[in-house]
């Protein structure tokens, strides 16, 4: 028999053993370490914050400029200006572990070593349920090429992360590749518990009168609501290959957005840029969701997961 | 604390071809202002930009919980705010940003263009503490001037023009109230003229705040993008500035 939910019960899921009170989180790099929301609402009512991209050592950041918009969209290159783990586990981590929510910390590195030992660290991290590991990076020892544009070099790092990382391992996949799916792929084999779905698209921005690219790197990651499409796409096309869970992003500034992820095959989502522009979004969106399936009289959110 | 709440457009007055003022109204009380500091404006939806734009508190007018912005049509963002009319409503995100400590007796204040937007309230400020600053402008031209009566109630107003056409010709560094030995010079404008005042004070002992103007996607310390090289590293434009102590900046 159907189990009817409750009406709060409707948003509430379980990612492996990540369990969540509803599907809404925010994208890393969006939304600090948490703290810089507090006054706008009570930030414990999402499903999860990732909190910002944590590297093994201190890392500075990219030189001015680090940001320009583009028509519904905007162009970072922060370069995940970050004060090291140690920092994170030593500082933060007593500052944000008592947030009644799951504190997920996004990992990234250079080389194989730096992510197995941020992954290491943040094990020992009593109440951080989950990483989200960040593949986009270059590999330093491979001729800078992307961890995670290459399936052998995805599943290399990602299952010598899930030796050292016993709890939730997300892997968090660029679209900037042929088939997503073959990554997507290879990293469910390297054992990853699931998948977040799209970082940023490598974009580039030029002022004509200038004659100068717009940021310091020249091209960047693109987010916003120009992406969406592109996020739908890939979370569409990789929930038919693979049996993981997908966490669907990019682009989001709505409930409706939200759903058309859900309906794309993604079992939870975040938020990224909209949090920029609306610093509440993340509460609206778990209200608009309720409000969508009340209005479709839908039991619970996965019943319409995937359906397209 | 900061709050993210709705204003009314209750004055847009065009001040000259470029420059217009804002007078926003919040129904409720307004949150306390320091001078300095800045808000993030979203214009009404649907808009062609996406993100919300740093725009610093020009005047405060605490009896009618209003908030004055001067702003400049740039590009598409601010032309928007331009046209925006009374009685439509915007969201704010403020107060954000440190803003300037009210510091010494004997002050300058150096405004570059737009720049000048702060400085109104900051001579306000010292003016309620019995002090009148000296306030230094610099324009291009006399056609981007505002009318100065509101500045010249609260402080000592010199005017430099690059083409000479109001005050005096030159850039404000050439200015002869440069020449005085201030407590404390404040300044807002153009990078490099900012650079050129600070460098100038700084070789005189003289303490020179700065606030600085980079390119901002969340204003509130969240999104890392407004990053600038100091001494001691990248820091936020958005919460540890917009005001620096010009010694920390690596320009």
């Amino acid at each position: 028999m159907r189990r009817i939910y409750k009406q709060m019960d409707r948003l509430k899921i379980s990612i492996g053993n990540l369990n969540l009170k509803n599907p809404v989180m925010t994208a890393s790099g969006t939304f600090g370490f948490g703290e810089e929301y507090t006054d706008f609402f009570d930030i414990q009512a999402l499903g999860a914050i990732i909190v910002k991209g944590t590297t093994g050592n201190k890392r500075e950041g990219n030189p001015s400029p680090r940001m320009c918009e583009t028509p519904m969209g905007m162009i970072n290159a922060v370069g995940l200006q970050n004060k090291g783990v140690d920092y994170f586990c030593n500082s933060i981590y007593n500052r944000i572990k008592d947030y009644d929510t799951n504190m997920i910390v996004n990992v990234s590195g250079s080389d194989i070593e730096e992510y197995v030992t941020v992954a290491e660290k943040i094990n020992e991290l009593e109440k951080i349920h989950a990483i989200e590991l960040n593949i986009s990076c270059p590999n330093v020892k491979k001729g800078g090429m992307g961890f995670g544009t290459d399936p052998n070099m995805a599943f290399e790092v990602v299952s010598n992360v899930r030796r050292v990382y016993s709890k939730h391992l997300i892997v968090k996949l660029t679209p900037n590749v042929t088939s997503i799916v073959d990554i997507a792929k290879a990293v469910e084999d390297a054992g990853a518990d699931s998948l977040s779905m799209i970082n940023t698209v490598l974009a580039m921005a030029i002022d004509a009168e200038k004659r100068k690219a717009l940021l310091s790197t020249i091209t960047a990651g693109l987010s916003g609501p120009a992406i969406k499409p592109i996020g739908l796409r890939c979370v569409y096309q990789t929930y038919k290959a693979v049996k993981i869970p997908i966490i669907g992003l990019g682009g989001i500034t709505n409930a409706t957005d939200a759903i058309e992820y859900i309906l794309a095959g993604a079992s939870a989502i975040q938020i990224g840029t909209q949090n920029f522009i609306n610093p509440r979004i993340g509460l609206e969106v778990i209200n608009g969701m309720n409000e969508y399936l009340e209005r479709h009289k839908i039991n619970h959110i996965w019943d319409i997961r995937g359906v397209i | 604390m900061k709050y993210c709440s709705d204003f009314t457009i209750v004055e847009n007055k065009a001040l000259n071809p470029t420059f217009f003022r804002l007078k926003l109204q919040s129904k409720d009380k307004l949150a306390p202002v320091k001078a300095g500091q800045f808000v993030e404006i979203q214009t009404i939806q649907p808009s062609s930009v996406l993100l919300r734009r740093p725009i610093s508190i020009h005047d405060v007018d605490e009896e009618s919980n209003s908030l004055y912005l001067l702003i400049q049509k740039v590009g598409k963002g601010s032309n928007e705010l331009s046209n925006l009319e009374e009685n439509q409503t915007v969201n704010l995100i403020y107060p954000c940003g440190n803003g300037f400590d009210i510091k010494g007796n004997d002050v300058l204040l150096v405004g570059g263009g737009v720049g000048i937007a702060p400085l109104l309230y900051l001579s306000k400020c010292f003016h309620k503490q019995g002090i009148k600053p000296t306030m230094l402008m610099g324009f291009r031209t006399k056609e981007q001037m505002i009318p100065l009566d509101e500045f010249e109630s609260f402080c000592n107003v010199y005017i430099s023009t690059q083409d000479g056409s109001f005050g005096q010709k030159g850039l404000v560094t050439e200015n002869t109230v440069m020449n005085h030995v201030y407590d404390t010079v404040y300044t807002c404008g153009p990078s490099p003229m900012m650079q050129s005042i600070a460098c100038f004070f700084e070789q005189k002992g003289i303490p020179c705040f700065v606030s600085l103007e980079n390119k901002m996607a969340c204003g509130i310390g969240a999104c890392l993008c407004c990053a600038q090289n100091t001494h001691e590293g990248y820091k936020c434009t958005c919460t540890d500035g917009p005001v620096f102590d010009s010694k920390e900046i690596i320009w």
